[in-house]
């Protein structure tokens, strides 16, 4: 890899939707209503909203697989929309649910397809299709030659990421792409989405029905309601502590607070340190400092550091003298990139309502307990609201020129749309 | 004379009369496909176009084969010409209707990847939906050249080159010497060429259809 001359990738261009509309030949409603967006390069906005609000068409009006009835796209500084679509779409990555590989061609077959066509050189594309296994975590030495009916889903969607990503494409355009894998697989795709965009920057446009997906992934959202009418576009805190509307909220659905936690690191929210033993300390030492401590108990740890057991005052007067039987073994530990929410989970499932933090090879860092984490929270929250409330004035005035504009829409089209209007 | 004496005796001819049958029917198949897949690729698409192109073919092959060729005659003339026009429209039923099922069987999602990471129309046809279509529309060839095999032989009655040469002359003769050795060589020859062709299509599948579609 260190002699590829492209080690400088590519990154995001900002992506501007202006008045998109698509009206289908034969129906009298537009599928996709004057929509007005921008994501900023290097971004991450997702589409969420019930399926057939039009999300998946707003989608595709990016790279005009489906082509806009009216309005401009514009990507970086580029008008796009009367571009030879074919050209567009080698500069904007697109990745399906399902993974959409072709199943005839060979892992690197399917990776290698743009490049090609876009006239890399031979061994610039190997090195590339390379380079791609190996940044989606696939082991190029026994991927590469394999078919796609010989991955699983997840691997084969790493594949269809891969192979969007091979031309080095400014704009990445995912629908719904983790779909169709199972759930935990598809949490691990999304971790991995996460990771890829740290290092690569591009300018994402993911769309999806899965809110919490949305939370996990977006650095905006928008939520879009029937005709892609955008509800809401914020950042997912903002959306979870103060949703626009009804439509909204119904769509954040209900433990707001609860989802807010899975926004949030522990590393972010400090960790308490606790009184700590190591297994070989002499007994007379454990106990006094048991004895001076303020907490009644103290966490014993192993040789390498690692939590091993709780220990109470009572404990050690029980076992007369031996750690062996002493205390309660340490049931589940957090590191510090678990979600609160995973630490709320470790907290309420232990009696003692205390989890240990370790760090990467398991050693200990600190105890995150009930306290700190309702206190944080807390603050959290509060921020969160603060945050809203300056965005609120930005929203309503948003929402008002909304509104006109839907006014003036309706007066547009007659009465027909009158009746329907009033009622919303 | 036994049968086998009469084979040792007439190979030479027996020979020429494989190898022309063969041939014709190997020729008749290359213009039978080119036709029938480009026929599927205009047409597949088009709901009542791809209807009109399947009805048009099995149409062709609902006419007796002694009565179209006895139709070309006075339009072509005697020999090779008749033989070809008759066996190609035959052969193209099978191919047409296989490519078009086949080029319709392509999963959109797939065609819609293709057009999304920017591929053109013909990339699209020529490095995805055909390669996809491609074990059906060889099983449609494949069943057209078994069907032809039997059809050639009626090419003798144009005086058309192949094994049907033996039949009729058998047939012509029935009741002298070699008159059954004559039907039973040219029913036999056929019969082999029928297995040898479906041998080399088994290896052509093998060759032609991608790992990672094949069955």
């Amino acid at each position: 890899m260190p002699e590829t001359p492209e080690t400088r990738a590519t990154t995001g261009a900002r992506i501007h939707l202006e008045n998109l509309t698509k009206v289908y030949a034969g129906s009298p409603n537009p599928a996709v209503e004057n929509v007005n967006l921008e994501v900023k390069a290097g971004e991450i906005v997702i589409f969420v909203g019930p399926s057939g609000c039009g999300k998946s068409t707003t989608l595709k009006m990016i790279n005009r697989l489906i082509e806009p009835t009216s309005g401009r796209i514009r990507i970086g500084d580029e008008d796009v929309t009367d571009m030879d679509p074919v050209k567009l779409r080698r500069k904007i990555g697109y990745a399906i649910q399902a993974s959409g590989l072709f199943p005839h061609m060979t892992v690197a077959q399917n990776i290698a397809l743009v490049p090609k066509m876009i006239g890399w050189s031979r061994t610039k594309i190997k090195n590339r299709v390379e380079e791609m296994l190996d940044l989606v975590g696939l082991d190029p030495a026994e991927f590469h030659g394999r078919y796609p009916r010989q991955l699983s889903g997840g691997q084969q969607q790493r594949v269809g990421v891969a192979r969007a990503l091979a031309a080095d494409p400014p704009v990445l355009l995912m629908d719904e792409p983790f779909g169709a894998v199972d759930p935990i697989t598809r949490d691990h795709l999304q971790d991995e989405l996460i990771r890829l965009q740290h290092e690569l920057h591009k300018t994402i446009c993911f769309v999806t029905h899965d809110f919490d997906e949305a939370i996990k992934i977006g650095d905006r959202i928008a939520v879009l309601r029937e005709r892609s009418h955008i509800a809401q576009f914020d950042t997912p805190e903002a959306i979870l502590t103060n949703p626009a509307d009804d439509f909204v909220s119904g769509f954040v659905g209900a433990g707001a607070a609860l989802k807010r936690l899975n926004l949030t690191r522990v590393r972010d929210v400090g960790v308490v340190d606790f009184p700590t033993a190591g297994v070989d300390d002499p007994l007379q030492s454990i106990f006094d400092r048991l004895r001076s401590s303020s907490h009644n108990e103290l966490l014993l740890l192993d040789r390498n550091r690692r939590p091993y057991k709780w220990l109470r005052r009572g404990d050690l007067s029980l076992a007369k003298g031996s750690l062996a039987r002493a205390g309660t073994l340490v049931a589940d530990t957090v590191t510090r990139d678990a979600t609160l929410r995973d630490a709320l989970e470790a907290v309420l499932t232990d009696n003692a309502g205390r989890v240990a933090v370790t760090g990467r090879r398991g050693e200990y860092i600190g105890v995150v307990d009930m306290e700190t984490l309702m206190n944080n929270v807390h603050e959290l929250l509060e921020a969160d609201r603060l945050e809203a409330a300056e965005h609120q004035h930005e929203l309503q005035e948003q929402r008002a020129r909304q509104m006109q504009l839907e006014q003036e829409g309706l007066h547009g089209t007659g009465g027909a749309e009158g009746g329907r209007g009033v009622t919303a | 004379m036994s049968f086998w004496e009469y084979v040792g005796s007439r190979h030479a001819q027996l020979l020429t009369d494989t190898y022309q049958h063969a041939s014709a029917v190997f020729q008749c198949m290359v213009i039978a496909t080119l036709l029938g897949v480009f026929l599927g690729v205009v047409t597949y698409r088009s709901e009542w176009a791809g209807n009109l192109a399947t009805t048009t073919t099995a149409t062709v092959l609902t006419i007796p084969s002694l009565a179209l060729i006895g139709l070309l005659i006075p339009i072509v003339g005697l020999g090779v010409a008749p033989t070809v026009i008759a066996l190609t429209l035959y052969g193209l039923l099978p191919v047409v209707r296989n490519a078009i099922v086949g080029l319709r069987g392509v999963d959109p999602a797939l065609v819609d990847a293709a057009k999304g990471i920017g591929m053109s129309r013909l990339a699209r046809l020529f490095r995805v939906e055909l390669p996809l279509a491609w074990p059906p529309i060889l099983t449609g060839i494949r069943v057209a050249t078994q069907m032809l095999m039997g059809i050639a032989a009626i090419a003798a009655f144009a005086s058309g080159p192949g094994l049907g040469n033996e039949i009729f002359r058998g047939i012509a003769s029935l009741g002298s010497a070699n008159a059954l050795n004559q039907v039973l060589a040219g029913t036999l020859g056929i019969a082999i060429l029928a297995l040898l062709f479906d041998a080399v299509y088994v290896l052509i599948g093998r060759l032609t259809i991608s790992r990672g579609i094949r069955a």
